[in-house]
Formats: C-alpha cells, structure tokens, sequence
C-alpha cells in the first residue's frame, strides 16, 4: 500500500522531475551521429526512457517492501 | 548477691574477652556460640542478663531477643545487644523488638561494665 | 488465400473471446474472488493504446520522425507522479464518483450545470475519437480484402456498422450489469487487458517480421534511410520545432489522466491503491515496447513501398501482406480489432455513465411529469437510460465515421481530443490541490478554454476537411486578423496544437483562477473544497455527520434508494450499513445525519452526485448550515485530528522515557542496595577483629594485675586478630582492584605443574600440623605451560588448598590435588574429604564474605573473600572456577585454564 507521505511516491516523483528534462529541449538537441547505424537520438531516448521505468520498478517494487 | 551473666557469640576471641572481663566484675558467666545454645542456656542458666551477638549462625540475635521477648515468664530479663553492623536500623530494629540497649562493637570495656552494671541494678 | 468468411470467423471468435473472458472475470468478482492482480491492472491501462497507436504511430513516424514518442513519454512521466493519482483514487472511493464528469462537479459543490458542461466536452471531444477506431477496423479490412478477393461493392461499410453493433452488445452486457457504477467492471477490465496483452503481441509480431525477416535488422533500416536523401530527417528529430515536443508531451500527460476511458480504469476500476505500484513502472514499459519498432516499420514501409500509393497508417498490415505472410497480416488485424475494441468499450461505458447520469438524470429530474413522488422502482429505467446511452454513442461514431471518411478531421482527431480533455486540468488539479478554486471558477475556466480548443483546434480541422468555410483560419473571423483561428493575436509560427493548447490553457487558466478569486464559494462548495484537498489527512465521519442539520425520515430516504437502486440492492446496502452501526435490522436505523450522507453516497453511486444531491434534498428537511459554520467544522476536524495524533505521539513518548527511567531508578536501587550491603558486610568483617583486640588490649592496659598466663594469652589473640585484619584489608583491596580492573598482571609462560607443586610445598608445614594428608597426581611427561600470571595462579592454588585443610577432620583429612590436560584447557583439581556443600552452597561460597561450613566446631577461619577472588583470577585467564560437592561427601574445587592456541 502506499501510505501518506510515503517516500516512495516522493521518489518516484522525483524520478518524473529528473525524467522530465532529460527528454525534452535542449538536451535532445545533443546526441547526434549514430552507433552501428542506429542512431544516436534513438538510443538516447530509449535508454532513458528504460533507464526510469527501471528505476521506478527498483523504487516501486523493492523499496516499498 | 551474684548475677548471672550469658555471653551469646560466635566469635571465640570475642567471647574469651568478655567472659574475662565479666568473671573479673564477679558476675557469674556462661557462654552460647549460637542462637539455638543461647536460647538453651537461658532456659539452664536462668542468667540475669543477656549479652547478644547479632550475626550468628543457626539463629540470629534478632530471632533469639524476640523468642525471649514472647515469653512472659522471662520478663526480668535484661538483653544488651552487640553488634559490628552499626547501621542505625538495626539499632532501631533491636530496640523495637525488645532489647534493653544496644552496643555497637567495637566497645570500650569500662562503658559495657558500666553499662551492664546499671542495667542490672535499676531492676 | 484470406477470405472473407475466415477473418469474419477469427474476429468473431476473437470476440467471444473477450466475451468469454468478460464473462470469468464477473463470475470470479460476483464470487467474491477478483481476478484484477497488479499485473491485470495496470495491462488495462495500455487501453490509453488504440488503433491510432496500433496503425496512426506508423503513419506518424513517416512524416514526423521520432515525434510520436511524444505521446508516450508523457503518460510515463506523469504516471510517475502516483501520488496526484493516489489522490483521485482516494477521493473517488471516499465519494463514490463515477465520472471525470462527477469528480468536477462533486468537488465544486455537486453543480449539475458542471456536470453536464465536462459531459459535453468529453462527448464532443472523444465521439470524433471513436469514429476514429471504427475507421480504423474498416480500414484494416479494406487492406486486407482490397488484395484478397478483388471486392468491388463497399461491403465492409455494413460489417463496420456490425462491428459497431457487436461492441454496443458487447458493451451493454458487461458495463451496465449493475446500476451502480462505482461498482467494477471487473470483467471488463479482464478484457481489455488481454486486449493489451493481445495488441502488443501482434505489433511486436510484425515489427520483428519487418525488421529482421524483411531487412537485416534495425541497422540495416536506419542504415539504409540514411543513404536515401528524403529519409533521412526520419532519422533525427526536428529540431527547430521545441515547443512542439513539449507541448505533445504535456498534452498526452494530461491525457493519460483525464481521457474518460483513462479515468474510469485507473481510478473507478482501481481495485487496490498498492496496484499502483506494479502500473507505475509496467503501463511505461508497455509502452516503451510497442513502440520500439514503430520507426523500423515506417522507415521500412517507405523503402519497401517507394513510389506506391500506399498508406502509410497501413504499413502494420501491407507489410505483411506485401510478403505473402497472411497468417501474420490477419494477427497484424486482430490487434488492430483489439486495440479498437478496448478503447471503444472502456469509453463508450465512461460516457455513457457520464451521459445518464449528469444529462439525462437532471433533465428528467425537473420534468413535472417525472415520477418523483411515486413509489416505483427507477432503476430499470436507469438502467435502459444507460444502455439507451451506450447505443447512441456508437451510433454517433459510426455516423461521424461515414459522415467524415478520409476528411482530416477525422485523421487528426487523436491529438484534438487529447487537446479537448487537457481543459479539464485546470479543474481538476485546482480542483484537488487549491481550496479557493469555486464553481464559478471552473465553469468560466472550463468555457473559455473549450471555446479556444473549438475555434483554433476542432472548427479548423474542419474547415480543412471542407465542411465549413475556412475564411477565419485564413483571414480571422469578422476578416480581422488578430482572430485567425491558428494565429490567434498573431501568434503564429506554432504548430496547431501547441497553439490551441497555449491560448486554451491560458484562457482556462487565466478565467479559473481569476474568477475563483472573486467568487465565494458557497457551503457545499467549500465542504467539498475541504475533502477534497485534504483526502489523505482528512477522514472523520463525526465532522460528516455534523456538517447536516435537519430532519429525515428514514422511509423517505429508504424509498429513494429503492427506486435508484433496486429493492434488492438497496435492502443489501442498507443491512451492510445496519451492520456497521451494530444495529441488528436496518428497519431501526436512526435516521440521523450519518445515515443521510450513508444514503445520498449511495445514490451518488447511481445517479451522480449532482443529482444524488437533489433528490436527498428533496427528501428530508434540511436546514442549511452558514459557510463559516460549515468550514468551522471542518477546520475543527482536521485540527482535533492533528492534536490529537500529536497528543499520543507525545504521550507515547512520556511514557517510553517514563518506563526508562523507572527501570534505570530500579537498577541504580539495586545497586545502591548491593552496595550498602558491601559496606555493611566489610564494616563487620572489619570491626570483629577489633572488637577483640580494643576489647583485650583495654583490659590489659586497665589491669596490671592480670596473670602472666592470661596476659600471654590475650597478646597472641591481639596479634593473630590484628593479622587476620590486615589479611582481610588487603584481600579487600585485592578485589576492589580486580573488580576495577585495575589489577596489575605480569603475563607470561607459567609451568602450571610447577606452580601446583610448588604451592603444595609451601603449606606442606601446615598439612602436618594439622594431620592432613596431601596427595598430588600430575600427568608426566614435560612441562605444562600456559598463559599466566604465575603470582595469581600460585595465589588460587593456595587458596584451594588452604580452603581445603581448613574444612577436613583434622586427623584423618585427606587432600588430593590432580592435575589433566585436555584438548584445550589444564583441569585442576583440589578434592577433599571435609563435610561437603549443600546443593544451595555450591554457588553461594562464591559469593563475597559468604564462608561455607558453619558448624558447631565455630566459624572457619577467613575472610570470605578467598574464593570470590579466586575465581576472578581465574576468569581473568580466560578459566572457570566451580565445585562439585554432595554434603558428606567432600567437595572438589575444579578449575580450567586454557592452553595457549597451538601454532601450527
């Protein structure tokens, strides 16, 4: 259950709040070129967009227990 | 008239001076080294006073001045109670439970015989 | 080959299916046994996925690039923020809301007028969006039969039309199963999630088809693109266009939350708040998933396709189909079926509920002819109203679906309801976190922002479509410019949904916040702005009852649940609550304030709160209660609430630290005690030897008369009583050292063989003075060495033994000593032939000034303090000290001191 003033929902939300600006402008104008032929804007936006669901199961499914 | 005297304690040097000091006051003396004999001797002996050691084995001077103390027949008797604990409940506690007076080791000599000799002659 | 028959068996077997799931799901959930886990849950929140994802990403992703993921990040980043979602959750249940339409109305004071007004933007705005989906089935149809049986007639106009009849049905049977529609469709929900599950499965299916069956794989797409000109701005991201993607993602974050279809899974079929846990990292993951491919798929579609007329909405199911893979192309179309199917349910029951229940209910509530004071069962009619509504919300999308066909309007209609929803933020977040926002407020900032959306979002796509002039797109209405409907006040140069949504939210917010500001709210509004805001910290049903006065009857209120419930779940309801105030027949309820409120959440459940409102009203007598009364109430209960969760913390704490310190108190008496009784113990121990002594030397010093014989005497005891008070002072030092650890140890390697001999020697003379025979049994071989101060060890050894010879009969006393080495310590052992201890002794001997063996032969001579330092001493080695004895018996003092760790 979450509770009242769980630190885990402040978690979480502070995971929207890093999430936030690492996938808007001005950063996602920076990676540019491309690895294998894949290109680079495509990585960066999947890995981060993995990287916080990751991050939110750790935080949701593990440190709530 | 001779009174009598019963010295109750378990220290062998102790008794060995007061029953020298008491025989040389000319008093009549007889000894107990522990609570039982002491009540034993006060039946026999029929002393006129008692001195008694606290800490003893097998009865305590408590025990021992309070047995004494029920039985009404002895109530001519005079009990001075010695101690080498000076703390002032058990000088309460020997007081309130029927002794005459209290001295606490280590004593002058010339007090206890005063002592011993007042209490027996105010009777 | 596919034929007509067996896509029309597969769907319809695909159907029932869902039918059948359905079914299970309400069976397990009437059962009392749900079957909506974690997982079930938040797998129906991918409903937020519809055909606009499962074919419109594609198509997106060939002009726009990486720009869809847009609609993806949004809802991730904004599930993140569980707590806002907690929040609904929480005052959703407490108010048994039914609808985003009811959640507003009930925060701002149970507004009918409110109600209606979100019912009709959300109808307005998300009709269009299920036309949407029913084009998009009878688009994937036309793909697959166009290739297939060469259909001439437009056929597949009247099998959409069924499809949209099948739904209804479907839609009908398991989402108005119950009138009350706070009640869960837990069949439903069971549904669309294996729709998820099945949506997901086939786009995956086709994208790894394409990317690594049709091409070698992503990099040789993307490698590929890049070396054709027109392709490769696919490959990065529009950067002159920010603003775009920010407002997208805005958009679609608000969308997750307040798409009717989204409010009514994640929060009116939330089962359990802790569900949330497992949702806030899968419903993104979903997500992440089902578009990882969209970009290979439209990149791929293109080179594959290059120069054909092909659409690229279409590439999920021509890709396949252009490869001969039929098999995967009816499985491409079944997702598609899926991902329609649960979008078109979950909204078409979302609005309904929104429809009935703040449209019609009022309107027929203030019809004079309405049946209001008669007794008779309305919910059949509710009910027919609900289903009445479910039809003719898929009627209205079908006959948008016809009426628009390939028309932008219908194309673009994903992001413009997204836009069109977005309105209700301002509302419901002020609504949620702000206690100033009033009616007023809401409704000013609602209208304004829904005129903006309409003339700069929705009246253009239509004019693009050609149904309406497009004059004031192009030259403003009334020709002035300042008022082009994309370029309003000349701000131009944003795309037109970041446009709408700055000017629409400016307005809403801007009249929202400023028309709160100069209204006052009345007593409704503000005891539903105090629940609302502050649901986690506020839950007192005392402060509920007080905020109603009047008088009620409990026929009167019993009556109106019956008619909008249904005898039969009324009477349910009403022995539940019976239960909760203990009372044995609910026909005894009494029908207090509590028992209102217990019966207008009932209705709410029904009919909507707004109405729930009205006819609670217009069956009991209320007194109206003033605005300051009613937050005085309200402030009260929070306050007492907080003092008095203050008040037992701070007690609590007294009486930790009270217990704390009781038990310090008893620990220092203890010691105190023990202490006093030290001192009391080695006050005697000292005074017996110098009462004799005082006693003696007196008596000497008094009479010069005394005999040589007596004199000679009395001197031996003073001097024998004066050693014995020195012996006794120092062994009293020795302890207090030991027990202070301020000892001083010499440590080294100590023959302890040598030291028991040697200890045995040096009392020899007193073992013959006192006919006490001495035997020692030593192991042979070489020296036994351990760790040691030899001093102290000589120092227990003589101790023993002297302990020893003090209790045997003198005469026959036999003392033996006996020395094993085991595997890591050296047992010794001094055993004689005295009188024993008793079982109680054995320890006590131990124990400071506590001597064994008083007999009648007189008191033992010592200190009794031997053997408690003994025993230190012994422990300090690391050893034990103990004896074994039987009274009569002997005793036999052990000890073990250990052997020095063997270094191999």
């Amino acid at each position: 259950m979450f509770k009242r003033s769980s630190p885990n929902r402040q978690r979480l939300a502070a995971l929207a709040l890093l999430g936030a600006p690492l996938l808007s402008y001005p950063l996602l104008a920076l990676p540019e070129g491309q690895m294998n032929g894949i290109p680079d804007v495509f990585l960066y936006l999947f890995g981060v967009w993995g990287g916080l669901i990751g991050l939110a199961a750790w935080v949701a499914e593990h440190r709530g227990k | 008239m001779t009174y009598k005297i019963l010295i109750a304690d378990d220290e062998p040097n102790i008794v060995i001076s007061l029953e020298f000091l008491m025989k040389k006051e000319g008093f009549q003396v007889a000894v107990a080294n522990d609570g039982e004999d002491a009540l034993d001797k006060v039946g026999s002996f029929a002393p006129d006073l008692l001195l008694l050691d606290v800490m003893m084995p097998k009865k305590s001077g408590f025990e021992v001045c309070e047995a004494l103390r029920a039985d009404p027949s002895l109530a001519g008797l005079r009990i001075i109670m010695l101690t080498a604990k000076g703390r002032q409940t058990e000088v309460a506690k020997g007081l309130a439970i029927g002794a005459d007076a209290y001295i606490t080791k280590p004593f002058s000599t010339k007090e206890l015989v005063a002592k011993v000799r007042s209490m027996l002659e105010s009777v | 080959m596919t034929s007509s028959w067996l896509v029309a068996l597969l769907s319809t077997a695909y159907l029932g299916l869902l039918f059948a799931i359905a079914r299970f799901g309400d069976a397990r959930a009437d059962a009392g046994k749900s079957i909506i886990s974690a997982n079930v849950y938040a797998l129906s929140l991918a409903v937020y996925c519809t055909s606009w994802t499962f074919f419109g990403s594609v198509g997106r992703a060939t002009s726009g690039g990486l720009s869809f993921l847009t609609i993806y990040i949004g809802p991730t980043l904004m599930i993140l923020c569980v707590s806002v979602i907690v929040k609904m959750v929480r005052i959703s249940k407490r108010q048994r809301i039914t609808s985003i339409a009811d959640f507003i109305a009930s925060r701002y004071g149970k507004s009918q007028f409110l109600a209606g007004l979100v019912t009709v933007i959300a109808v307005i705005g998300v009709v269009p969006y299920i036309a949407l989906q029913l084009k998009a089935i009878s688009a994937s149809l036309d793909v697959l039969f166009q290739q297939a049986v060469e259909a001439s007639e437009p056929w597949w106009l009247d099998s959409t039309f069924a499809i949209a009849a099948v739904l209804a049905v479907f839609t009908i049977l398991f989402g108005t199963r119950h009138l009350d529609a706070t009640e869960r469709h837990e069949g439903m929900v069971a549904a669309v999630a294996f729709d998820s599950v099945v949506k997901l499965a086939a786009f995956v299916a086709v994208g790894l088809f394409v990317t690594y069956g049709l091409f070698g794989g992503m990099s040789d797409i993307f490698q590929r693109a890049a070396a054709t000109p027109e392709l490769t701005r696919l490959l990065g991201l529009d950067h002159g266009r920010p603003e775009t993607w920010t407002s997208l993602v805005l958009v679609s974050g608000l969308a997750i939350l307040f798409l009717p279809r989204q409010f009514q899974i994640m929060v009116v079929e939330n089962v359990d708040e802790g569900h949330l846990r497992r949702a806030v990292w899968l419903f993104p993951l979903y997500l992440l998933l089902i578009n990882i491919f969209v970009l290979p798929l439209a990149i791929g579609g293109l080179l594959h396709f290059a120069g054909r007329p092909v659409n690229p909405d279409t590439f999920v199911l021509t890709l396949p189909l252009a490869q001969g893979a039929e098999g995967l192309a009816v499985f491409a179309f079944i997702g598609g079926l899926s991902a329609a199917t649960g979008m078109v349910i979950v909204e078409t029951i979302a609005l309904s509920t929104m429809v009935c229940n703040d449209l019609v209910m009022p309107w027929l509530l203030r019809l004079q002819s309405f049946p209001l004071s008669e007794r008779q069962d309305l919910s059949g009619i509710l009910l027919g109203i609900r289903r009445g509504a479910i039809a003719l919300i898929l009627l209205l999308g079908y006959a948008y679906f016809r009426a628009a066909g390939e028309a932008y309007a219908l194309v673009g209609i994903g992001l413009i309801s997204f836009a069109a929803v977005a309105q209700f933020a301002p509302a419901m977040f002020g609504g949620m976190y702000w206690k100033a926002g009033t009616r007023a407020g809401a409704i000013g900032g609602l209208l304004g922002g829904f005129a903006v959306w309409l003339y700069t979002l929705l009246l253009p796509s239509f004019a693009k479509s050609g149904w309406i002039g497009s004059a004031f797109v192009e030259e403003g209405l009334f020709g002035w410019p300042w008022l082009k409907a994309q370029a309003l006040f000349g701000l131009s140069g944003l795309d037109e949904i970041s446009h709408c949504l700055f000017w629409s939210l400016f307005a809403n917010i801007g009249l929202y916040v400023a028309v709160s500001l100069l209204s006052r709210p009345g007593v409704v509004e503000a005891s539903q702005a105090e629940r609302f805001v502050d649901i986690l910290r506020y839950d007192h049903p005392a402060a509920e009852a007080r905020l109603w006065r009047g008088r009620a009857s409990v026929e009167g209120l019993v009556g109106l649940l019956e008619r909008f419930l249904g005898p039969a779940r009324a009477r349910q309801q009403l022995a539940a609550y019976a239960a909760s105030r203990k009372v044995s027949d609910w026909r005894r309820i009494a029908a207090d304030a509590q028992f209102v409120h217990f019966a207008e959440t009932q209705l709410a459940g029904a009919i909507g709160s707004a109405s729930a409102r009205v006819m609670v009203s217009s069956a009991v007598e209320e007194e109206p209660l003033g605005l300051e009364e009613v937050l005085d109430i309200l402030d009260e209960a929070s306050q007492v609430r907080a003092y008095s969760r203050e008040l037992e913390r701070k007690s609590g704490e007294l009486e930790a630290a009270t217990a704390e310190l009781r038990s310090a108190n008893e620990r220092l008496l203890e010691l105190d005690r023990l202490k006093d009784d030290f001192v009391s113990t080695v006050t005697h121990e000292l005074r017996t030897p110098l009462t004799s002594i005082l006693a003696l030397s007196e008596m000497l010093h008094d009479d010069p008369e005394i005999e040589l014989s007596d004199r000679m005497r009395f001197l031996g005891i003073i001097v024998a009583e004066g050693e014995r008070l020195t012996r006794l002072i120092n062994q009293i030092l020795d302890l207090a050292k030991l027990e202070s650890k301020q000892a001083e140890w010499t440590s080294g390697e100590v023959d302890i063989a040598e030291v028991v001999r040697e200890s045995a020697g040096s009392l020899g003379r007193l073992f013959q003075d006192r006919r006490v025979a001495l035997s020692t049994e030593l192991p042979d071989g070489g020296p036994l060495v351990v760790l040691a101060d030899r001093d102290r060890l000589m120092q227990v050894m003589i101790n023993l033994l002297s302990n020893a010879v003090k209790f045997v009969p003198p005469g026959d006393g036999r003392v033996r000593v006996a020395m094993t080495k085991e595997a890591e310590d050296v047992r010794v052992e001094v055993a004689d032939n005295g009188p024993g201890l008793g079982a109680g002794e054995a320890e006590v001997v131990f124990e400071k000034f506590r001597q064994g063996g008083d007999t009648l032969t007189g008191k033992p001579q010592g200190t009794g303090l031997g053997l408690p330092i003994s025993r230190r001493i012994v422990e300090h080695f690391g050893g034990r000290l103990w004896v074994e004895s039987r009274p009569g018996q002997g005793a036999t003092f052990i000890f073990t001191v250990p052997l020095p760790r063997q270094k191999t």
